[in-house]
């Protein structure tokens, strides 16, 4: 079974249609990467998966029970989700920040204590050093750091990833990246990871799964992408091509 | 002799500061315990939060001495005394208080509520740990602003026998008596400048913690 499968999705807002007949089935221990222009469809794609939104046509199951059957809280907690500029709360600090879902979840105050530290170490962030901080006293990348971590900490069988590393240097952007793939190496969670980014869909992903104007338009390992001839693929891998 | 004076208006001056203070501390429990939840009711709503805050903004818009004057005759809530002066004094503070409360909550970054909601936190939840703790900086400086315009607006109270420091204005300007109305007056002035301090002192904190 599929850990997250969308049959034949659309999502529409009124007439205006932002996803149509989308259908991919996601394996367990993938990183799927949603690759496409702004308005593609992408983000509102991975928000179809933590019933962010919901399809007004098909259907998305995660572990076999379709969005529209769970109970959304349960099914939110269940999944990691990092977006954009981390989403922190600017008045929790990273300890508060990091243990929340857990919190949430009614562990125990010293199992919440081991596991935010735990998580923190994993993304290179001294649990001494962080804990007691608030975001505003935090870079960038130490931001998406505790964003990473915060989406760790409840250890969810998914991790969705909106543009999480957009807005950083590139310096910054190449470390998080590569720390993406050691904790990927690591833990062997299921990720969706939506970027406009083509080298770091190439970099990142075991599939990468190309939108154009709300369908899906190509899916495949990097490899079989970098072959492609599709249009949009091809306009993809110029962008690629050209910064090689 | 002056201090005889002196004597005589603090033996009266406290009782009335006294008044004064119940009347100002009853108007802005109400008028929070009002305008905050409706005003977190209907941030989200731009119908909703039109009406509520029109009708603020009328309540507000009517003169303080007229607006005691149309309580008077009404039934039940009408009246001389204290509690038709509270009701008129509801009405001026609820503006600021709502108006700033609804700035508050729409203040929150759209980005951290989303993220609230992505993490699988209840409706209630987002309010209690997220919404309300962001917007409280903004909901403090309303319960400023209506604190202090309450203590003054307070003193006009005593024209329909409510008591509080305008007792001394209204019994020194009809008697022409200058120590009198410095004794209504100098005391609600320093009362609001107080009320202002420590109400900015916690917001200051706020926006600092």
């Amino acid at each position: 079974m599929s850990l997250i499968e969308f049959r034949q999705t659309a999502f529409r807002i009124g007439s205006k249609s932002i996803l149509e007949n989308f259908t991919l089935a996601i394996e367990p221990g993938e990183t799927v990467v949603l690759l496409g222009r702004s308005g593609s469809g992408k983000t509102t794609a991975l928000r179809l998966i933590n019933g962010m939104h919901l399809p007004t046509g098909g259907q998305v199951l995660v572990e076999g029970r379709a969005t529209t059957d769970w109970d959304l809280v349960r099914l939110r907690r269940s999944i990691g989700y990092v977006i954009q500029e981390s989403g922190l709360f600017p008045h929790f600090t990273v300890e508060r920040n990091v243990g929340l879902g857990p919190r949430l979840e009614g562990w125990p105050d010293a199992r919440i204590a081991e596991r935010v530290g735990a998580v923190l170490d994993s993304v290179s962030l001294p649990r001494d050093d962080f804990r007691a901080r608030l975001p505003k006293q935090l870079s960038g990348g130490q931001r998406q750091r505790v964003g990473v971590a915060r989406a760790l900490a409840a250890d969810p069988k998914i991790l969705l990833f909106d543009e999480p590393f957009g807005a950083l240097d590139p310096v910054t952007r190449l470390e998080l990246q590569r720390e993406f793939l050691r904790l990927r190496a690591e833990a062997g969670r299921t990720s969706v990871f939506v970027t406009h980014d083509v080298r770091e869909a190439m970099k990142l992903g075991t599939r990468i799964a190309l939108l154009q104007a709300g369908q899906l338009v190509f899916i495949g390992t990097p490899a079989e992408f970098q072959a492609c001839r599709i249009p949009e693929a091809r306009a993809f891998l110029e962008v690629f091509e050209d910064g090689e | 002799m002056l201090s005889d004076v002196l004597q005589d208006l603090l033996d009266e001056g406290l009782p009335l500061l006294g008044e004064h203070l119940v009347l100002v501390l009853s108007a802005i429990l109400i008028a929070s315990a009002i305008a905050i939840p409706l005003g977190v009711a209907v941030a989200a709503n731009p119908r909703w939060r039109r009406i509520a805050i029109g009708i603020a903004n009328i309540g507000q818009t009517i003169p303080s001495l007229a607006l005691f004057g149309f309580l008077i005759p009404i039934p039940f809530i009408g009246g001389i005394g204290q509690h038709t002066a509270i009701i008129a004094l509801v009405v001026y503070a609820l503006l600021p208080i709502l108006r700033n409360t609804v700035t508050g909550i729409l203040g929150v970054d759209p980005a951290v509520r989303d993220s609230a909601v992505a993490m699988g936190m209840t409706d209630g939840q987002i309010l209690r740990m997220v919404e309300l703790p962001l917007a409280a900086p903004v909901i403090i400086s309303g319960l400023r602003i209506a604190t202090v315009t309450t203590i003054g607006t307070a003193t006009i109270a005593a024209a329909i026998g409510a008591g509080g420091l305008g007792v001394f204005i209204f019994r020194g300007i009809a008697s022409v008596d200058k120590v009198q109305i410095l004794a209504g007056a100098v005391p609600s002035a320093l009362l609001a400048l107080a009320a202002d301090g420590a109400l900015s002192w916690i917001e200051k904190r706020w926006v600092a913690a």
